[in-house]
Formats: structure tokens, sequence, C-alpha cells
């Protein structure tokens, strides 16, 4: 108690001048240190413990023949194995990663498009806008497996309602298994197409749930968009469209990378939404879908782990990215 | 500030003088006038249709719904709430069970918010305020650990968990979910910090209150908004979570929380559809009146949270 006394009259000078590399040895320093570590040390050890560790330790499973079976008597120090990556790399691995890849850069560019859509109509207010904007947001708050449940139903072959008016509305000859169907012929302007029914009806869904993600995040940055530079560029006869592209377009990038790069990550992570609506079938089975079967199905944790790993290293290049352009910014504001 | 656009535009001096009324700037101004309320009116049908289906769906007896499945009218003649009391009776009594289910969600939940909030508090604020060594390495650590795949950790816990005899139990649930959210936690309650003024806990020391002193009677109650932005939020992530759910409670049907629950009756036939959506409105409920209760406090979480990480 004394000592904080003693200290305080260098305090508020110290704090306020932000970095002090040179008075790092001084007792005021030393207390900072060490009240700082002292406050973050349950969150510290929380997060070694429950999430660094485990991440060491799928390093090490990765690299043994761990199945449920032998769970209690593998040890750290077992004896170490590259089968489990040759399995992976054999195995139909490369086609789900593909199938992860294509999910996640259409789901994410989808739904910032349509975010954008929606942040650009809801730009001017008007009566109750503040309760549209809001509700806007709730499919991305909403629980995933109430949300991927009635997409279920609604996309039902024999009872969802969009089969149901397809049939009635669109002449559509019988019903579209919208999510177990894994590729449709297509006839338009006299050409055949093939394409992935599933794929593109999760690829829907993702774009449903998260565009109001990049919508909050884009009316955000239009709001701090000084109105003066608008009105300068309409003063000088710029049309809406021109407006767009020259004034507020530039000023969104920053954010839309920011949002194409989050997205991205999660969606290229996501389990919850394929493995509720197509458990993986369909030509739908990305990377944590399959890691999820081969660990409860085959339970197979060797395996799993290495896929993870695998998956974990394309995404931590994907953070490193992330992080050496974003991460700087951060530090600044 | 649409309103004085449309009232200046006449007068402005930039108009062009001649006489054709139909420039390219007048076309697009009309253009996109009506498609704004086009696509304000899609956006509306799209974001909301779904809750509304799931909601009609699970007040309409199953035999109409089978004889009549494109009908979107509240039924008032047969509006059936019978779902809702076969979602929410005991297994015993012939129901799902859910009331049990929600419970368990519920004490998840509150016991994720607290916990996560007891050990973030101090530690966002150490981030925010103090100075000291690795506090930037510390601050990548959770942004990494916030990008990394939950799945990449399932595997490592489904295993820890089973070799403790813990998997079923909801205390390994309540412990995982700590450990998912605290990244975000401190990244918004930090943020939130920043933006305290430090002369108040300044003043506050100089006073002779110690650190602790000051965090407890300056920087909280400053900081309340915030905590409880953020007390919702990681409610609403627990509340939601499935993965770790699946992974350590599907043996154990009394320990399910309303996710589990939903997910593992959809997968089977006797459960009719009907009483299912009943369960989805039930599960979504308690998300939606929070977020409408709160949902200033929380798009500005929202953001604060995710724009750091």
């Amino acid at each position: 108690m004394s000592s904080v006394k003693k200290d305080v009259p260098a305090g508020p000078a110290a704090s306020a001048a932000g970095p002090r590399g040179r008075r790092k040895l001084s007792p005021m320093a030393r207390e900072e240190q060490r009240a700082g570590l002292t406050l973050l040390s349950p969150t510290l050890i929380l997060v070694l413990v429950m999430v660094v560790l485990p991440i060491l330790w799928t390093l090490v499973l990765a690299f043994q023949r761990v199945r449920i079976l032998n769970i209690r008597t593998a040890g750290i120090f077992g004896p170490y194995t590259v089968a489990n990556f040759e399995s992976v790399f054999s195995s139909s691995f490369f086609t789900s990663l593909g199938t992860t890849l294509a999910y996640s850069i259409f789901g994410t560019a989808g739904a910032i498009i349509l975010g954008l859509i929606a942040a650009l109509a809801l730009r001017k207010p008007f009566k109750g806008r503040t309760l549209i904007r809001a509700s806007m947001l709730i499919p991305y708050v909403s629980p995933i497996v109430a949300v991927t449940f009635t997409w279920t139903t609604m996309l039902d072959p024999q009872f969802g309602l969009i089969n149901y008016w397809g049939k009635r509305l669109l002449g559509w000859e019988e019903s579209i298994p919208f999510l177990s169907e894994r590729a449709r012929e297509v006839s338009f302007l006299g050409l055949n197409f093939e394409i992935p029914t599933a794929l593109i009806a999760v690829i829907v869904f993702e774009m449903w749930r998260s565009f109001p993600f990049a919508f909050l995040f884009l009316t955000a940055r239009i709001n701090a968009i000084p109105d003066s530079l608008e009105e300068a560029a309409r003063v000088d006869g710029a049309t809406p469209i021109q407006r767009f592209v020259h004034i507020i377009l530039p000023q969104l990038l920053p954010t839309i990378a920011m949002l194409s790069v989050l997205r991205f990550i999660w969606t290229f992570n996501s389990f919850d939404d394929i493995y509720l609506l197509t458990g993986g079938g369909g030509g739908t089975e990305v990377v944590a879908v399959t890691v999820f079967n081969f660990l409860t199905a085959r339970g197979d944790i060797g395996a799993a782990s290495a896929q993870a790993l695998v998956l974990a290293v394309i995404l931590g290049l994907m953070v490193g990215i992330y992080i050496k352009f974003f991460g700087k910014k951060e530090e600044v504001s | 500030m649409a309103v004085p656009v449309e009232t200046r535009r006449p007068a402005s001096p930039s108009r062009p003088p001649e006489g054709s009324r139909w420039t390219r700037d007048v076309i697009e101004t009309k253009v996109f006038g009506v498609l704004r309320w086009v696509v304000i009116v899609g956006l509306v049908l799209v974001t909301l249709f779904p809750f509304y289906y799931m909601f009609i769906l699970s007040i309409r007896p199953l035999d109409s719904l089978l004889r009549d499945p494109g009908s979107l009218a509240i039924p008032f003649g047969e509006l059936d709430w019978s779902s809702y009391r076969n979602i929410m009776t005991p297994q015993e009594g012939g129901g799902q069970g859910f009331l049990r289910f929600m419970g368990n969600s519920a004490m998840v939940a509150l016991g994720t918010v607290l916990i996560s909030l007891l050990v973030a508090i101090p530690g966002s604020y150490a981030i925010s305020r103090l100075n000291f060594f690795g506090r930037r390495q510390i601050s990548a650590l959770f942004l990494a650990v916030y990008l990394f795949p939950s799945i990449l950790l399932a595997i490592p816990l489904f295993t820890f968990f089973t070799r403790l005899g813990l998997r079923g139990q909801l205390v390994a649930l309540l412990i995982v979910y700590v450990a998912q959210v605290i990244p975000v936690t401190i990244y918004m309650l930090r943020n939130y910090f920043d933006t305290i003024p430090t002369s108040l806990e300044e003043a506050a020391a100089l006073d002779g209150c110690s650190r602790l002193g000051v965090l407890r009677r300056i920087s909280l109650p400053l900081a309340m908004p915030a905590i409880i932005s953020n007390g919702l939020f990681v409610f609403m992530i627990a509340w939601n979570e499935f993965l770790f759910a699946l992974l350590f409670l599907v043996n154990t049907r009394s320990n399910w929380t309303v996710s589990l629950g939903l997910s593992q009756l959809a997968g089977s036939i006797e459960v009719p559809t009907t009483v299912l959506m009943a369960g989805s409105v039930i599960l979504t409920l308690p998300i939606i009146i929070i977020f409408f209760a709160a949902e200033r406090l929380l798009t500005e979480g929202l953001t604060a949270g995710a724009e750091k990480g």
C-alpha cells in the first residue's frame, strides 16, 4: 500500500506518455508488470490449458495410431507414425478440400454482396428503418439448429413449401431434393449445364445466414463517410452510380477486405451448417464434416487429428495473412 | 439527410439549364429510388419468412400440413397448441422433455456468462491499461485462438474429457464454452476500457485508491454497458452452440441442451414435424427476445468484438 502511494506522482505522467521503454526497470514499471500479469493470469491459464495445449496435443495425436477403443492406453510418447497422413492424402481429402473452398469462396462473396446491397438500400432514413435494420440481423443471431431445421423443412421434397409452390407456379415437373441431390442437368438457351444442387443450396443458406454480419459492418462504415464528400460530387454533377463507384466504394474497400478475410476463415471452418443441412451428403462434404465423421463414426482419432491439422495449417497461413495486413492497423487504433 | 436532397434539387445551380428533363442523373435517381424499395421489401421477406414459416407450422395440426403444405395463413379455425404441450412435457409423460433441455441450456449459458466475465474483466483491464512484458504477444495469441477452427479443438478435448470420465457432464461443456468465448470477451471489453479516459482513474489513484480499488470503484461501473452487452452476447453464443454439445453429450439424454435435443429428435421418424417446429420456436424465442431488448448494445458490441478479431 505504501509503495503504491509513493509511486503515484509518477503514475499519471507515465501512463499518459504511452510506451515507455526507458523506464522499464523502475519500481513503478515492475509493479505494473506484476499487476498486469496477475490480473491476466486466470484468462491466460484457461486459454493455455483449454486451447493451446489441446492444439499441441492434436499435433501428437495426428502422428499416433489412436482409436476410440485404445484411447485410455495411448500415451503422449507413444509410437509415432505418418500413416494417418498417408491415409488422409490418399482418401477423398482433396475432394472435400475443393468443396470447402468452393463453399467458402461463394458463401463469403455472396454474403458480402448481399450485405452491401442491404446496407445501400437502407442507407437513407425512413420510418421504421431501425426496426428493419434490427430484424435483418435475426438470421445471424438465431440458433443454428432451429434455422437449419426450418430450411430443411422448407426445402423438403414431400411437404416442403418451395417444392409445393415450384410445382404449382413455376411448372416444375417433379420435386427437387435440394439437400440430397448431387447434380442436376439444366438447359438454358439451348446449352446444357450440370449444376451441383445441394452445394448451391448450402451456399445460399450460408449467404442468408451471414449477410447480416456484412450488413452490420458496412452500415457502420457507410455512416462514418462524411456527407460533404458526396454533396460535393453531386454538385459537380455525378450520378448515383458514379457517386457509388468513386466516392462510397473506395471508402468501403478496407471494410470489405476485412470482412472477406474474416468470413472466409469462419466459413472455411464451419461445421454446423452443413452437418445439420445435408449431413455432408450430396457432394457437400467439407473438411470439418469429414473430420467429425472420422472422429465419431469411425472412431479414428489419429486420422481425424491429421485432417484437422492439415485444415489448421491452411488456416494458419490465412490467419498469418490477416495479421500481416490488418494487425498493424489494429495497434494504431 | 434524404429530405434536403429532394427539395434542394430543383433549385440547385449545378443542374443543366437546357431543356432535357431525362438526364442520366434523373433516370438513375428515379430507377434507384424504386429499386431501393424493391430491395428492402425483398430482403425483409427473405430474412423473416423462415421464422414466420417456423411459427406457422408449429401451430398447425400435422394432418393439415400434410394435406395442404403450401398454405401460409394462420389457421384460426384449427389453431393447435398441442405441439408445444408435447415438446415441453417430460419424456415420462409421453413428451419430448424440452423443459429439462431448456434448463440445461440456461444453466450452461448462464454459467459461461458468469465465469467468462469474472475471468475476462481483470484480464481485459490489464491488456487495456497496464504495460507489461508480453502484452502484444498475448493479444496476438487471443486473436489466433479466436480464428482457429473449433473442430481442431474438438478432438483433443473429446479425448481429454473421455479419459477423465467427464464427457457426458454439463461441467465439461461449461469449461469448453468459457475457453471458447474468452478471446471475444477480452477484445470487446478491452476496446471499451480503451475508451474510458485514464484521468478518472488517475484521480482516484491520487486519492489513495489501490489498483484493484480503482478497477472496482471507477472502471467497472463505467464499463457496465459493455459488460452487459458482452454478457448477453456470450449467453447467445453458449445457448446457440451445437458442435461441442453434440460431441460431449449425445449419449446422455438427460443432459442434452435444447439445440442438441432438437437436432437429435429431428433425426427420428416418430417425432412429427410440427412438434419439431415448436421446438425450434422455443429454441429461438429467448434469443430473439434478448436481441430486441438490447439491440443497440448488442450490435455495438458485435462490431467492437469482431472488428478486432
